[in-house]
């Protein structure tokens, strides 16, 4: 046994590093989509996102002050000053820079430029320079400069304020700060109530205050410079919660109720109907797209958030029933038995005794209708979006990005992570539920 | 009205006429139908009970069936018709017996579809079992393997579109002179001294490189249900194979992998599924160009750009017919453990 054991040392470390490179392949692209929502576009462009944390060589087009600002020195005119102060940029180390886009690095900081229209420019590693002219320096603003710089690593938060609105970002932290604290604050007041009393209230008071603070002072402090309308994420995330919400919800409630006369009724014609929900379970729902579309236009239900709330309804109602009679016909036949034999109507062992001991259940189911609802595309593009424009989710919201702004890494990067952050925050919360929901879906 | 309000009205309504369409069938069947009282109180509630399954049940069935089922036999009809809009603006359905299906036959990018899904079909599933079976098999020796585990099986949470995106950004190409900002042509660039490639324009190739998208996304759900399978394997078996002095390769292939065969055809079918309707993947990141158009990308085309409802409803048919033996051998599996 000893070479066994000897062996098994050495394998463990080969097991470990494995491991580790399993884990960074695949952590990798979405840490790449992290990182660059809080790039500007000239850091995007100059080097890749790995590269974020170290310096990078730029190039910046700068301008000298305007020729108001010249004055006479003994004869000739002067304009003197700091290239980075002009736009209130960061100062930098200047490495070469140029008069000429066509020979952007041709001078060495401290050189003069002669520069074509009259006169010469000198620039200092620090971006102090001085621009001499014999003649009056005329035009309506500064002289154009090329220069390369070292910019230090940086990272903004300008992107959200694009995508979402001037501030977003920061209030929403400041009221979901607020929420959290109100939050603590009520479970420790409240920890001596029954448990109902001690958990809920206190979930219940902290959103209540985030929406209060949401509400009373806004979300936004207006549309961010240089925004473009079609970059707007703000209206998207709120349609895509208005979709996702009922679609959640009501499959549950529907599906609780027949998964428990599947799971706990004795009628003729029982196994058909779950051989009937099983088969269902596989079909596409390709399938589903014309006929229903046809079906919602002769109703006038039409394109809409209640036509994508009934297809959402319908298409997670299989895997609901599914799982959830699955859970129900494990749970002890005495408790129900019981329950029957001291009167208790079939109403009341459902809503008394089956739905809560049903939780685990209903909440993996929660989270895939969740989950599938909230990344879906198809649904909504078929029964929600129409041709007004007015109606959108955010997948689609990025779809449109992909097309006109398909350059714009910053801007993608941004859209992209608005729309997943939501459902990672959820995963990571109640990652329990969903492995317990899909293992009873599928290993059997 | 807002639509955030439309939607919390819409719970509140949906779900409250859900609970009282419940509560009230109940109360009707108990108090007025057939009363637990009188003379033929044991009789009333026999059939009490004989109809109330149906009242639980109805809802749920009447959306399964409207959604789901007769969608089915519409799309038969629909893909052996044409829809033709009248000088007068009516539509009206002629029937054109399989003339969408010759149609179909006939268009190149079909062809293309189908054979495009024929490899998803074989390198998705296969890669993603693959790998979730390795990172089950590593991840369940280690400390932290729980960690590990939930950041591989992150991207499970993670929409096909912004996967897309993310993915875009790996294989995104800049002018040659330019940094490369995509990993994928800085990698390239580096090691071999080439021109940037655009990768997604590769014909062929480019196909591989959305699969990964997927194989990266479904890894993570292969990976949990395999783990929990190598977990249930019975301790004995393994330890006799320590004994008679199998090597940790020998284990895992010949005593651990042939225990756990069932699991594996269940995640790799589970794959095949998604693999078969695969749309936004393709849709937000070639559209079906450069020789990567699949069926279900194709079917939306026909249906939303070229308006051909037709050939659209044949196409889905053909995802359907596909589909079917899964279907066939889930309903009898689910019949067997019934008995």
């Amino acid at each position: 046994m000893d070479n066994i054991a000897g062996h098994k040392s050495s394998l463990t470390w080969a097991v470990h590093i494995s491991v580790v490179l399993l884990v960074a392949l695949w952590l990798f692209p979405t840490v790449g989509l992290f990182v660059s929502s809080f790039r500007t576009a000239d850091q995007i462009a100059s080097s890749g996102w790995w590269n974020a944390m170290f310096p990078t060589e730029q190039s910046l087009t700068l301008r000298t002050a305007d020729p108001d600002a010249q004055v006479q020195q003994g004869g000739i005119y002067v304009i003197e000053g700091n290239l980075f102060a002009v736009e209130g940029r960061e100062p930098a180390p200047v490495s070469t820079f140029g008069i000429s886009s066509r020979d952007v690095s041709a001078f060495q900081p401290g050189d003069t430029a002669e520069l074509r229209g009259g006169g010469a420019i000198t620039i200092q590693a620090n971006g102090d320079y001085r621009l001499e002219s014999a003649e009056e320096i005329t035009g309506s603003r500064g002289t154009r400069v090329f220069v390369s710089a070292e910019i230090p690593p940086e990272f903004t938060l300008r992107n959200y304020d694009t995508v979402l609105g001037q501030d977003v970002v920061q209030r929403l932290l400041m009221f979901v700060g607020a929420g959290l604290v109100l939050w603590g604050v009520a479970r420790f007041v409240l920890s001596a109530q029954p448990p109902v009393v001690a958990l809920g209230l206190p979930v219940v008071a902290g959103l209540a205050l985030v929406v209060a603070l949401a509400v009373g002072f806004g979300l936004s402090s207006g549309a961010a410079e240089g925004a473009q309308t079609t970059d707007d994420m703000g209206r998207a995330f709120l349609s895509t919660l208005t979709v996702t919400i009922p679609a959640t919800i009501i499959p549950i409630v529907v599906a609780a109720f027949a998964a428990y006369a599947l799971a706990w009724m004795d009628f003729p014609g029982r196994a058909l109907l779950i051989a009937f929900v099983v088969g269902l379970l596989v079909v596409p729902l390709q399938l589903a797209l014309i006929p229903l579309l046809k079906l919602h236009l002769s109703f006038g239900i039409g394109k809409g958030y209640l036509g994508v709330w009934l297809a959402h309804t319908g298409f997670g109602l299989p895997l609901a029933v599914y799982l959830l009679r699955n859970y129900m016909v494990g749970l002890p036949r005495d408790i129900i038995e019981n329950a029957r034999v001291d009167g208790a109507t079939e109403f009341q062992i459902f809503t008394k005794i089956i739905l809560p001991l049903s939780f685990p259940a209903l909440a993996s189911f929660a989270i895939f209708q969740f989950l599938w609802t909230w990344n879906d595309l198809l649904v909504a593009k078929v029964f929600l979006i129409d041709a007004s424009g007015q109606t959108t989710v955010m997948t689609n919201q990025i779809v449109e990005l992909l097309g006109t702004r398909g350059g714009n890494w910053e801007i993608l990067a941004t859209a992209a992570f608005v729309s997943i952050a939501v459902p990672l925050v959820v995963f990571f919360a109640m990652q329990r539920y969903l492995v317990r929901g899909l293992l009873a879906g599928s290993v059997k | 009205m807002h639509p955030a309000l439309q939607g919390l009205l819409t719970i509140v309504i949906g779900v409250g006429a859900c609970l009282s369409y419940f509560w009230a069938s109940n109360q009707f069947l108990d108090r007025v139908l057939f009363p637990a009282k009188g003379p033929n109180a044991g009789r009333n509630i026999n059939r009490a009970n004989m109809i109330r399954p149906w009242l639980f049940l109805f809802p749920a069935l009447f959306a399964l069936s409207l959604y789901l089922a007769y969608p089915v036999f519409e799309t038969i009809r629909l893909s052996l018709t044409d829809r033709v809009t009248q000088p007068d603006g009516t539509t009206v359905y002629h029937f054109v017996g399989l003339g969408n299906y010759i149609q179909m036959s006939g268009d190149p990018k079909f062809w293309e579809a189908l054979w495009n899904n024929m490899l998803w079909l074989i390198v998705v599933p296969a890669m993603s079992t693959a790998f979730g079976l390795l990172a089950a098999q590593l991840t369940d020796r280690i400390s932290w393997g729980n960690l590990a585990k939930s950041l591989i099986f992150m991207p499970m949470a993670i929409s096909f579109v912004g996967a897309a995106v993310i993915w875009k950004l790996i294989y995104d190409a800049r002018p040659p002179d330019a940094a490369q900002i995509g990993v994928l042509n800085a990698i390239y660039v580096s090691l071999t001294g080439n021109d940037p490639q655009q990768w997604l324009t590769v014909p062929f190739w480019n196909n591989f490189l959305l699969m990964v998208v997927l194989v990266w996304i479904q890894t993570g759900f292969a990976m949990v249900i395999l783990s929990a399978a190598l977990r249930g394997i019975p301790e004995e078996t393994i330890e006799a194979a320590i004994v008679d002095g199998a090597n940790p390769f020998q284990i895992f292939f010949k005593i651990k992998v042939p225990q756990i065969m069932p699991t594996i055809m269940v995640v790799w079918t589970t794959i095949t599924l998604v693999v078969l309707k695969i749309f936004d993947i393709v849709f937000a990141m070639t559209n079906g160009q450069w020789g990567t158009q699949v069926l279900a990308n194709y079917m939306f085309n026909q249906l939303f750009v070229t308006r051909d409802w037709g050939v659209g409803s044949a196409s889905a048919m053909v995802i359907m017919l596909l589909v079917t033996p899964i279907l066939v051998w889930n309903v009898r599996q689910a019949r067997k453990e019934m008995r």
